[in-house]
């Protein structure tokens, strides 16, 4: 496999009133060129912070612990952690871009599309002539699907609708041509038929440009349209890896089957909660943190974190059933 | 059968955009809610269901009169509650509450649990003792799954699920007949909000409580509903009993918005 990004035991502490906290915890996961991975996770289980540490982006004071390596675009095996701020500059939005939910906290609303997108090339490649930067700025927005980029290019965010502005934002990442594409819930705000045309997009990128996708979302069913594999977080941790069709077949964490079981779907009458709320990170027990909501919950789950225990092939889960 | 809540011709008018950005520097009418009609019986949950900015939530405020339309009728039990003077609003308006989306924004940061519960109790019976109301809402904290010790704290010592119960229990604390319910659960985590959903479930049975209910989403709706309206640019597509909406639709729109509901593979085995 031709690997992309490589994460080990990546650790993101903060510190808060109530002692330091750990929204990302022992994180090991893969990426390879051209694959989507989807991480899926409920509010606080440290999605974001994760992407956040592989940008370069931590809120200060954060102490970072692990490791993650990147294969750059000319071959080198970059060290991500402990890079210096010139040094993340290089690494962020050329070999690695992050796209959000909502696309106006990456546009300014002040300047035109055009002129945005083209400032993300001038970043990476200052000497290119007005020219060639113009025909990039024309194809990125062509190659997001948006409908007559000359006019686009020309207009403010808020002159898109929801839609095309997330596309605006998609051409924008990728107009530097990075390998990495972080995509942090970019269609919940959306409505479905716009957010269907959105992951059908996303699907053609990563294909057409051989980019690695780290998509993450809280919603399972979304995840089943664009990952190939699948990790599911809880409380900083993941709890769940594996190939996207048996983690959401087979669930093998009580977690993962507890918000199967929680998702809507057209059908009527078949939703069971999940009892209880997500913890505090300030208030984790030392064993498994999904212990107070877990129906299978015994003696053991309280001693100790559960280690990784896998199951079939690529499939694996922290809990003590395995 | 007679109907709770009859709804004939609404229409509500904007002014959309205007200012300095749009090219004529004055903006269009459109109809936010453009001639709509529907009736709900006792004990049924009518669901509309459209993407933003569809006007979902302009008629669910003219419904409880919270927000005029420019024509129509809303009946509720017979009686036209648009040409109510504000004091005959009163009684009606006890009767008919309201669930909002936002659980951080629609509970007062500053006041208590018991308070803001037990308020509605303080506007329609500011007779009843203190006591007694804040004994009520106890009990109403109780049904909705938070204890009575939720009494003296504040919102924000509550999870986003946890204060949804509480706009809930304020919002049946007066025994209401009809509950408008405005996406309530689009703002909670999934595990919890199928705590939500299952709760709201649960107390129209006991209650014997009516909903319309609000969402974008049509696998939320497809939990609750009897009925569902599909709605777009102020008008109803289509609407019928919640099966044939979702099995068989007839408009293409419906079919559209059910094609792009993004599905879970088949027979998860749990
Ligand atoms: N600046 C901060 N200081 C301290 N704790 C923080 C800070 N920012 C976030 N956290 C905590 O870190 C944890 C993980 O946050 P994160 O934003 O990564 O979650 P998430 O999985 O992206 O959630 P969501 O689905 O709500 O976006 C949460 O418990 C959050 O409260
Ligand atoms: S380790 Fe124990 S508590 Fe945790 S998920 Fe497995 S059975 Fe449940
Ligand atoms: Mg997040």
């Amino acid at each position: 496999m031709d690997e992309l990004l490589r994460i080990h035991l990546l650790t993101v502490e903060l510190p808060t009133a109530a002692g330091w906290v750990r929204p990302v915890n022992e994180v090991t996961l893969r990426i390879a060129r051209g694959e989507a991975l989807g991480l899926v996770g409920e509010s606080g289980s440290g999605k974001t912070m994760l992407s956040l540490a592989l940008m370069g982006l931590l809120p200060p004071g954060a102490r970072v612990s692990g490791e993650a390596f990147l294969s750059a675009a000319d071959g080198q095996r970059k060290v991500l952690a402990n890079l210096s701020e010139p040094e993340w500059r290089e690494v962020r939005g050329r070999e690695i871009a992050m796209i959000f939910q909502e696309p106006m906290t990456s546009l300014n609303p002040v300047l035109r599309i055009g002129t945005q997108i083209e400032e993300a090339i001038w970043a990476h490649e200052p000497g290119l002539p007005r020219s060639v930067v113009d025909r990039r700025v024309i194809a990125a927005l062509e190659q997001a699907a948006v409908p007559e980029p000359e006019v686009r290019a020309k207009q403010f965010p808020h002159q898109l609708s929801g839609g095309l502005r997330q596309r605006a934002m998609i051409a924008m990442a990728l107009a530097a041509r990075p390998k990495l594409l972080i995509a942090d819930e970019p269609t919940t705000a959306l409505d479905v038929t716009v957010q269907k045309q959105i992951l059908e997009l996303l699907d053609r990128l990563r294909r057409e440009m051989e980019l690695g996708l780290l998509f993450i979302t809280h919603d399972l069913a979304v995840v089943a349209k664009v990952a190939e594999r699948v990790a599911v977080m809880y409380a900083g941790r993941v709890v769940e890896e594996g190939p996207a069709a048996s983690v959401l077949m087979q669930p093998l964490h009580p977690y993962t089957q507890g918000l199967l079981a929680a998702s809507p779907t057209l059908e009527r009458g078949k939703l069971t909660p999940i009892p209880g709320t997500v913890p505090q990170l300030t208030e984790l027990s030392p064993g498994c943190a999904f212990a107070p909501r877990c129906a299978y919950r015994r003696a053991e789950c309280e001693c100790g974190v559960p280690d990784f225990r896998p199951a079939q092939s690529g499939h694996a889960a922290r809990c003590v059933l395995l | 059968m007679s109907h709770l809540l009859e709804v004939c011709n609404l229409r509500k008018h904007y002014q959309r955009g205007g200012g300095i950005l749009t090219a004529s520097g004055k903006g269009e009418r459109f109809a936010a809610v453009d001639d709509i009609s529907f009736f709900v019986a006792a004990g049924e949950t009518f669901a509309i269901v459209g993407e933003s900015g569809c006007g979902k939530t302009t008629l669910a405020r003219i419904l409880l009169r919270l927000i005029e339309p420019d024509e129509g009728k809303v009946l509720f039990e017979g009686t036209d509650l648009l040409g109510l003077s504000p004091k005959d609003m009163r009684t009606y308006r006890r009767q008919m509450q309201m669930i909002f989306q936002d659980p951080f924004a629609s509970l007062n940061p500053r006041m208590k649990v018991g308070e803001i519960v037990a308020e509605p109790l303080a506007i329609h019976e500011p007779q009843l003792p203190r006591t007694e109301s804040l004994a009520k809402a106890g009990e109403i904290l109780q049904r909705v799954g938070l204890g009575e010790d939720a009494l003296p704290r504040y919102p924000h010592e509550f999870s986003g699920g946890q204060r949804q119960r509480i706009g809930i229990a304020r919002a049946l604390i007066l025994k209401p007949k009809l509950v408008v319910a405005d996406e309530p659960v689009s703002a909670l985590d999934v595990s919890v909000g199928a705590q939500v959903l299952l709760l709201l479930r649960e107390l129209q049975a006991e209650l014997g409580l009516t909903y319309v209910f609000i969402s974008h989403s049509l696998p939320v709706v497809a939990q609750l509903a009897t009925h569902i309206a599909v709605m777009r640019a102020g008008q109803f597509v289509e609407f019928g009993p919640a099966e044939m909406i979702l099995t068989a639709p007839e408009a293409d729109y419906t079919m559209e918005l059910l094609a792009a509901v993004p599905e879970l593979p088949r027979n998860p085995v749990v």
